[in-house]
């Protein structure tokens, strides 16, 4: 246990060598993560708990991590994680954790910056004062972290005593004791800590921040894709698909299901629609380049310290949706999957908030899957039309904010968030974070895929899509302008939305109609994972409230749209 | 820094307390009240930061944005409606 962003995680993951998301800001935990470790050739079950100041709990994070605490058992140890950059503050939950009786060990987080910060801690001294074991750690090298398993055996109940009235005084005298300060210079990073939070400064460099992310994204997404993906697919791939296709006869249904329809004799990885085809395709060779730069690049400004910056930049923005500046971190991960961007809104406090965020995002924030189908899709007709769907689905987003806070009842607090220091990503770390998302996504994302491109194929072989698509037919050629053909990807967009924008490659849209639809997959409705996802953090009926929103709002923007666009 | 304690002379008038919002960016102040409730209290103290401690003021943001606070080697962002609540006397400033 420890304060928020003091590096449990990092410490949990070294012990267990689990894989929890670490980042620098609050609030990255927000549940509780089992793992498992040995001690002294005994294995042990170890908690990471989220973030909090106080057993005295002030919001649903903190509330979780004082139940845990709660209901512990008698042999529980309790491992302190004490950031030793900001000793005073840490101790407070320490004392307040000894009166608990608590057998505790204590570990000194952030040892290596207490150095340049000019912050000298006597370890030994504080262990005598507290009367429990406390040794000095840094979770992102491993440094202490074989020391701390040795003393975890050691933990006990301190023998100290405060009184209530006095605890500040005595968290000072301690202070005094152990800690010694030196003057230091201000380091770069803390002038651009300060700068990146003052308007005149601020704002241009999140502008600067959020383009160069942009550029960067598209620049090792499109390199990658061009480079490497492609050429594999068409170099080694299709000559194996083209042996199988003709060992399979060329045609059949096994063989479309397999490898799809050839095109003039070749394997189409857009057109074909073969589960080996462009069910491989689709998620490694299009959608994974781009989730890997997304990720490289959130990944690296959540371990700098960007994100909670960047949220008191958009605070007041935010307070037009009934949001604080914090609800952009869901957001942000949104544009990676909606699944982990809805999960994140638990930072959110009331049931408000949470209900605002979680529709805005799975309406208005398409996720790096979408995306990279849209941009390859939309893209060659011109990135001015990539700007009209980024902009409708802003405007969207925007609007709905707006209008779900003047009409949701419940209140939204303000933002109240610690802004950790600006730290250098360490390299082992932010690689192993990049890799935990990627496999994560190739997990979630390849059988869904798979599925899709299956069921596609069976609904037309069975003539359903056909089917729907003569029975929304109105709705669909004439609010919103597209073939009737393209309620295929409408209904397949609710497996997974890359393959539905796949689908309508072979359609032959004019560039306008695949602005629209490229929207409406967008908005109309959450893929089957974030479906699930709301359900089980909104409960039923707000996500059928959310999801009607959805439906709604997509087919009057669709229509506009098909109004406005020539 | 220690040895702030809390204890506010009676010989202190109001007139040079000021709330967060009001104090400029770069100013120190000494915390001398937090009105309105227990919650906001609460949540600064669990931080350190009381009637007593010496805090500095880092930023403002137009239209009413959060302030962000420097107290000891942590900084806190809090709204603008927390910040209007928060009374400080000036203690120096600081570029």
């Amino acid at each position: 246990m420890g304060n928020p962003n003091v590096g449990k995680s990092a410490v949990f993951n070294r012990l267990t060598g689990a894989n929890a998301i670490v980042s620098n800001y609050a609030g990255t935990t927000v549940e509780f993560t089992k793992g498992s470790m040995s001690v002294a050739g005994q294995n042990v079950e170890l908690v990471d708990v989220p973030g909090t100041y106080t057993l005295d709990p002030t919001n649903n994070a903190e509330r979780i991590a004082v139940e845990m605490l709660k209901s512990r058992e008698d042999n529980d140890v309790v491992l302190n994680v004490v950031e030793a950059t900001n000793l005073e503050r840490s101790l407070n939950l320490t004392l307040q954790l000894l009166k608990e009786q608590a057998a505790i060990v204590v570990a000194l987080s952030f040892w290596d910056e207490t150095k340049h910060r000019g912050i000298s801690i006597d370890a030994e001294k504080l262990e005598d004062i507290l009367g429990v074991p406390c040794v000095p750690t840094c979770a992102v090298t491993g440094q202490g972290i074989s020391h701390l398993v040795k003393r975890i055996k050691e933990a006990k109940p301190s023998p100290l005593q405060y009184d209530e009235q006095d605890k500040w005084n005595q968290i000072g005298n301690i202070v005094d004791k152990v800690q010694t300060l030196t003057h230091h210079h201000h380091t770069l990073l803390e002038r651009l800590g300060d700068a990146s939070v003052k308007p005149l400064t601020g704002l241009p460099i999140a502008v600067t921040v959020l383009f160069l992310a942009f550029k960067v994204i598209r620049f090792i997404g499109e390199g990658l894709i061009g480079h490497i993906c492609e050429p594999i697919f068409e170099n080694f791939w299709s000559p194996i698909m083209l042996m199988l296709s003709s060992f399979l006869g060329s045609k059949g249904f096994v063989h479309d299901l397999v490898i799809g329809q050839l095109i003039e004799g070749q394997i189409d990885y857009g057109q074909s629609f073969g589960l080996l085809t462009t069910g491989l395709f689709v998620p490694l060779g299009a959608v994974l380049p781009y989730v890997f730069a997304f990720y490289t690049v959130l990944s690296f400004l959540e371990d700098f310290g960007y994100l909670p910056r960047l949220a008191i930049m958009v605070d007041t923005l935010m307070h037009r949706l009934g949001l604080h500046g914090l609800a952009i971190v869901p957001m942000l991960l949104g544009l990676g999957c909606n699944v982990p961007g809805v999960l994140s809104t638990r930072i959110l406090e009331t049931r408000r908030e949470r209900f605002i965020s979680v529709t805005i995002l799975a309406i208005g924030v398409p996720c790096a899957a979408l995306q990279a189908m849209v941009v390859g899709l939309v893209g060659r007709h011109g990135t001015a039309n990539l700007g009209i769907v980024y902009g409708t689905l802003f405007i969207v987003w925007l609007t709905l904010g707006v209008l779900l806070n003047c009409t949701v009842r419940g209140e939204s607090p303000e933002i109240f968030v610690e802004i950790p220091p600006y730290r250098i990503p360490y390299l082992r770390s932010l690689s192993k974070k990049i890799w935990i998302r990627i496999k994560w996504f190739v997990k979630e994302a390849v059988p869904f895929v798979l599925l899709g491109v299956l069921l596609v194929n069976i609904l037309h072989t069975l003539g359903i899509i056909q089917f729907v698509g003569q029975l929304t037919a109105p709705v669909v050629t004439q609010v919103l302008g597209l073939p009737s053909d393209a309620v295929g990807a409408l209904i397949i967009g609710v497996f997974r939305k890359d393959v539905a924008v796949g689908m309508l490659v072979p359609l032959g849209l004019t560039a306008k109609q695949l602005i629209i639809a490229s929207v409406v997959l967008a908005t109309y409705f959450p893929c089957v994972a974030t479906l699930t996802t709301l359900v089980r953090e909104l409960g039923v009926v707000d996500m059928l409230k959310s999801a009607g929103i959805m439906i709604v709002s997509s087919l009057i923007v669709g229509g506009l749209l098909n109004l406005i666009l020539v | 820094m220690s040895e702030a304690n809390g204890n506010v002379s009676a010989t202190d008038s109001t007139y040079d307390q000021m709330s967060l919002t009001q104090l400029r960016a770069g100013q120190r102040g000494r915390v001398v009240r937090i009105i309105g409730g227990r919650g906001l209290a609460c949540k600064l103290e669990a931080l350190g930061i009381r009637e007593g401690e010496e805090i500095r003021k880092v930023s403002e943001q137009w239209m009413r944005g959060p302030v962000l606070l420097q107290h000891g080697h942590s900084q806190v962002a809090l709204g603008f409606g927390m910040a209007s609540r928060v009374f400080v006397r000036i203690t120096g400033e600081n570029r």
